[in-house]
């Protein structure tokens, strides 16, 4: 059996009438970069927030490691190792580098809160995730789109996690910042780091990822290691109008 | 970027306000002989201890992102409800320990509505403004309660270092504020409250907890000010603290906090409270007629907060 991290079984999820996710499943191998592809609608962010515990899934099943859960809190996601960068980063533009890392989780000294210490502790993070942030003091609405997201990234990384689910890291950027913020991601894939991206950008995808799945409709239409498919194979799965079981 | 210069720009405004205070000062001092008193300087601090009160509330629920409308309100109801409380033979300390008690509720009723509806802050603390407003006139039947204990008196206005009481209250709050607001969790979230709730909440917060929280703090210093209102009039009536909030809206503003919050500035409320005050005191000692106060006192406030906003907006961040 392959030694997998994350595994998504039969998700369903409706807003009202809308069929955002209609038994979608998937799997991440350990230390691997896995994609998931699809047009928009597709139903990409609807499973990376229930995998976050953002929002709760109608059916199916999540299992990370042995475990096997029907639903996730924020607070179980984040016990069970699931780590999330989302779209918007979700950054307090008013707060600077350090806080911001440690929003939720800010080291105390009695009732205090202990900048020094998380000041120390937040350069070490960014520099073993390689992110240069020449200011730690600087509030992140000042910084670039890459070292946001580094930010965004440390965040996620702060305590020792299994997995980390990142929604269109390089929606908003531009190519420098998307590059810099590509290169984290392979020098967190060097340390072990499972990830799973979610993205529309196929050809970035290519580039990085070692598994992709093609979502279409709410469902996994199809799931290719990147080494077995090119990327107008993948523009036909996304654009394909029958659902076609790939793997 | 040194500690010291950021925290310059930081407070960029409230510095600009103290430029505007040191004139106005030396302005009043020139042009009139009582100004520059010590009995004159007490008299502004003391006109204004209140105000500080609410005003520092009001910075606190703003940097989270809300408003609170209904300080006034609940300034008037806590009030009358220690005042009857007294007038039925209840000790002072037990009247007092009431109306604070009665303030937090307040507010928790408006921070817990607010979390729940999921409605704008501005609507819900607007419609229990005039509810608490309405309790007050149907409590007193719009007759004030006088003659309260002189012991109360003692507490809400005796003398403590020259000067009222209630100096001194609204300096210890606003003193027990700065570690609060500045280098504690709960000024962290609160902030963050205002700056970006989402990025809270998936960090696990409590939002809801926290924005509870402002409210019940708004809600008790809100009560504190009544208690000195009352005392200093020897009076709880339904009208008091009526558009009280306005001004401390006002304060929050022109001491450099943004509306949309994420950031507040203690000094600045502190500074711009003062020198509202000062304005007012200014016009009285310079016998400009009362008719003209008002309109002089806004038009100022208003260009002040124009020229704060503009301010805040070049260098907004993100």
């Amino acid at each position: 059996m392959e030694d997998l991290i994350l595994r998504v079984t039969d998700i369903r999820k409706d807003y009202g009438h809308i069929q955002a996710l209609q038994g979608a499943s998937l799997s991440v191998k350990r230390g691997s970069i896995t994609a998931v592809v699809g047009d928009n609608g597709s139903g990409k962010s609807t499973l990376i927030k229930i995998l976050s515990g953002n929002i709760k899934p109608d059916g199916g099943s999540i299992q990370v490691g042995q475990e096997s859960y029907g639903s996730l809190s924020i607070k179980n996601a984040m016990e069970l190792g699931i780590r999330t960068v989302y779209q918007d980063l979700s950054l307090d533009n008013y707060k600077n580098s350090f806080e911001n890392i440690f929003l939720g989780a800010e080291l105390t000294r009695g009732p205090f809160l202990d900048r020094r210490a998380m000041k120390e502790e937040a350069g070490a993070i960014l520099e073993r995730i390689n992110v240069a942030i020449p200011d730690l003091e600087e509030p992140v609405g000042n910084l670039s789109g890459g070292q946001r997201q580094g930010v965004a990234i440390a965040r996620a990384l702060r305590t020792p996690g299994k997995i980390l689910l990142l929604d269109e890291p390089t929606a908003a950027m531009g190519i420098h910042e998307s590059h810099s913020a590509m290169n984290i991601l392979r020098s967190l894939k060097e340390q072990g780091m499972s990830q799973l991206i979610i993205s529309h950008n196929i050809h970035q995808v290519f580039d990085i990822a070692d598994y992709i799945w093609v979502m279409r409709l709410g469902r996994c239409i199809a799931g290719v290691a990147t080494a077995d498919t090119t990327p107008q194979q993948l523009q036909e799965l996304i654009l394909s109008r029958e659902n076609q079981e790939v793997q | 970027m040194s500690s010291f210069k950021r925290w310059c720009v930081k407070q960029s405004t409230a510095l600009l306000l103290i430029l505007v205070c040191l004139l106005m000062m030396a302005f009043l001092s020139v042009e009139t002989r009582s100004f520059f008193s010590v009995k004159n300087v007490v008299n502004i601090l003391e006109a204004n201890s209140y105000r500080l009160i609410l005003a520092v509330g009001m910075m606190c629920a703003i940097a989270s992102g809300a408003i609170d409308l209904s300080m006034g309100s609940i300034l008037s109801f806590s009030a009358i409800c220690m005042a009857k409380a007294m007038k039925a033979e209840w000790s002072v300390a037990g009247s007092i320990m009431l109306s604070l008690a009665l303030g937090m509720l307040m507010g928790a009723v408006n921070g817990s509505v607010i979390h729940l509806t999921r409605i704008n802050a501005f609507i819900i603390t607007l419609a229990t403004s005039m509810l608490y407003r309405g309790l007050s006139l149907i409590a007193t039947q719009g007759i004030p309660i006088t003659k309260l204990p002189q012991l109360f008196r003692e507490i809400g206005c005796g003398d403590i270092f020259g000067m009222e009481s209630g100096v001194t209250m609204a300096i210890v709050i606003t003193v027990l504020l700065i570690p609060l607001f500045y280098h504690t969790k709960w000024g962290s979230y609160v902030m963050s409250l205002g700056g970006n709730p989402e990025a809270l909440k998936r960090s696990g917060v409590p939002i809801g907890l926290y924005r509870v929280s402002v409210f019940v703090l708004t809600g008790l210093l809100s009560a504190v000010a009544g208690i000195i209102v009352t005392a200093r009039l020897n009076s709880a009536e339904a009208n008091a603290g009526l558009s009280m909030e306005m001004d401390a809206i006002c304060a929050v503003v022109m001491g450099g906090t943004a509306m949309r919050g994420g950031s507040g500035s203690l000094l600045g409320t502190v500074v711009a409270v003062f020198l509202m005050g000062l304005i007012r005191n200014g016009l009285t000692i310079m016998s400009v007629s009362s008719y003209y106060q008002q309109f002089i006192t806004g038009a100022m406030m208003l260009c002040a907060v124009i020229i704060a906003e503009m301010r805040e907006r070049r260098t907004r961040i993100g």
